[in-house]
């Protein structure tokens, strides 16, 4: 199923109303992506006022996502899509609402480096920066797979959150490590901690916008499946 | 995540709920067509339908105009036998018995088969003439029966409240989503099994069309129905079983939730959500 499917009504007005959709979603995947990224930057080098520029930006993320609920409850009340119609808004309400927490998992991070800045005592940022590329490419990947309409590409995406978890595993040893050597670490900790947590869900909402792809393309419900049963039930091309 | 034993545990959920035991409860058949060709002169109007209609159930047809939807319907109490130029061969099977076998009563078939068209057809009697007529051609003329029936029937067909003081009144007086309700009641009127309905709503405005998809509703407690339907999303509500058509072939034939949200064949989809074909 390639996107011309958008473009093939009868209705040209119809064509439009949901490649305007389609545009408007890509676009709020966009704004996150770069969010995550400037939020990241401003983790690792303390640059505040990029920090305060993504805390922004959030507003942006958050308008869009009622534009595009809007526009989606209007097709539906008026259009009465269905089949692939119907399954690609329903998919649509279901991964702006994942994208728009990723947008808040951005502006936390943020919010930490606003927190951190000025404090020395760092911890190693390789590691988050390791992560932070790993749950990057996964959402990336997933918006992608989105904007070309296929499953190709999920299993794969999805798998890498085993990667992401066991990375998070790992920092969190660390962590308690540190909180046991020195209670004052405590604190400032905890605050790496939050930003962590924040990447580590990242990567989850990046699967769950791929389970409602596959939802959309095959009309399959996979949630709540291991990634065995998953890669059983996804149709790729390949 | 430590979610692996949360996932584990909702695949046993999801494939309890996915059950496919929920949706193929063994439905009893009651109309069966098997290889049914239908030809006007030369031109072929129907290609090898194979289908089974369930008892007590509702299936629509849908399809572009002229894809033998209405044609099919119509085979299914013989009304095309009024055409001099069609031919028919295969066989449709009502509980079990071919309605086009030489000894089969075509009167006696329609009474068990009843049939409600697009346009309103009262006589032009009275209300409770229209909804005794069939008893009376049957030679019943008990004012008690023939009372009893009317009330049972007008109230089968939700026009009770509306007519119960207006039964001598002239039936063409009524409102077209009236009459079609009226013409509901004198089909069921003599108790038929199967009822077949030829774009019931598609002359009705808007609430009088709910009125019939809530009579629909109501009526496949006691009756088979058949309903060929323009208005698809007409079609997506009140029917259990929706058969797609395409130039005389029968393309997918499916539950109506599944050949709506997710339908197998690309010109049912096609059709459905309005692409070219």
């Amino acid at each position: 199923m390639d996107n011309s499917k958008i473009g093939q009504h009868i209705s040209e007005q119809f064509n439009k109303e949901l490649e305007d959709i389609r545009n408007k979603v890509l676009m709020m995947g966009g704004l996150v992506e770069n969010q995550i990224e400037q939020a990241i930057e401003a983790y690792t080098t303390g640059n505040m006022e990029l920090a305060e520029q993504v805390i922004k930006q959030d507003n942006e993320v958050d308008l869009l996502e009622i534009t595009i609920d809007q526009e989606c409850t209007q097709i539906l009340a008026l259009r009465q899509p269905t089949a692939f119609d119907l399954r690609l808004l329903i998919t649509v309400i279901k991964i702006i609402h994942e994208i728009e927490r990723v947008g808040d998992k951005a502006e936390r991070i943020a919010e930490m480096a606003i927190k951190q800045a000025g404090s020395e005592a760092k911890i190693s940022h390789y590691e988050l920066e390791h992560m932070a590329i790993l749950v990057k490419g996964m959402l990336h990947d997933a918006l992608d797979a989105f904007a070309r309409m296929t499953l190709d590409d999920v299993p794969a995406i999805t798998a890498l959150d085993i990667n992401v978890d066991r990375e998070y595993d790992s920092i969190l040893r660390q962590l308690i490590t540190r909180m046991m050597e020195d209670p004052r670490n405590i604190t400032r900790t905890l605050d790496v901690l939050w930003t962590v947590r924040a990447l580590e869900r990242i990567g989850d909402h990046a699967c769950y916008i791929c389970e409602h792809l596959v939802y959309m393309i095959q009309g399959e419900d996979v949630r709540h499946l291991s990634q065995e049963e998953l890669e059983k039930r996804v149709k790729v091309s390949k | 995540m430590s979610e692996q034993q949360v996932r584990t545990h909702a695949i046993d959920m999801s494939s309890v709920l996915r059950g496919k035991g929920q949706h193929q409860e063994k439905n009893e058949t009651c109309i069966k067509v098997e290889n049914l060709n239908l030809f006007y002169g030369d031109k072929q109007a129907l290609h090898n339908i194979n289908m089974e209609m369930p008892k007590k159930k509702v299936t629509a047809y849908i399809g572009p105009s002229g894809c033998g939807k209405s044609t099919l319907l119509r085979c299914i109490n013989r009304m095309n036998d009024l055409v001099d130029s069609a031919r028919i061969d295969g066989k449709i099977l009502l509980d079990g018995e071919n309605i086009y076998d030489k000894s089969v009563n075509v009167a006696a078939l329609r009474r068990r088969v009843g049939m409600v068209f697009q346009k309103p057809n009262p006589f032009p009697k009275s209300i409770f003439e229209n909804v005794a007529y069939g008893l009376r051609i049957q030679g019943i003329n008990d004012k008690r029966i023939l009372e009893e029936t009317v009330e049972n029937s007008l109230r089968g067909a939700a026009l009770w409240d509306e007519m119960k003081d207006r039964l001598n009144d002239n039936a063409l007086g009524m409102s077209g989503g009236q009459q079609q309700r009226l013409v509901i009641a004198r089909a069921i009127a003599i108790e038929p099994e199967v009822l077949l309905l030829d774009e019931p709503a598609s002359a009705l405005d808007p609430i009088s069309t709910l009125k019939i998809e809530e009579l629909i509703n109501e009526l496949k407690e006691k009756y088979t129905i058949v309903i060929v339907t323009h208005n698809m999303q007409q079609a997506a509500r009140v029917s259990d079983y929706t058969a797609f058509m395409y130039m005389g072939e029968l393309i997918e034939l499916g539950t109506t939730s599944e050949l709506f949200t997710n339908p197998v064949k690309k010109q049912t989809e096609d059709y459905i959500t309005g692409r070219y074909g």
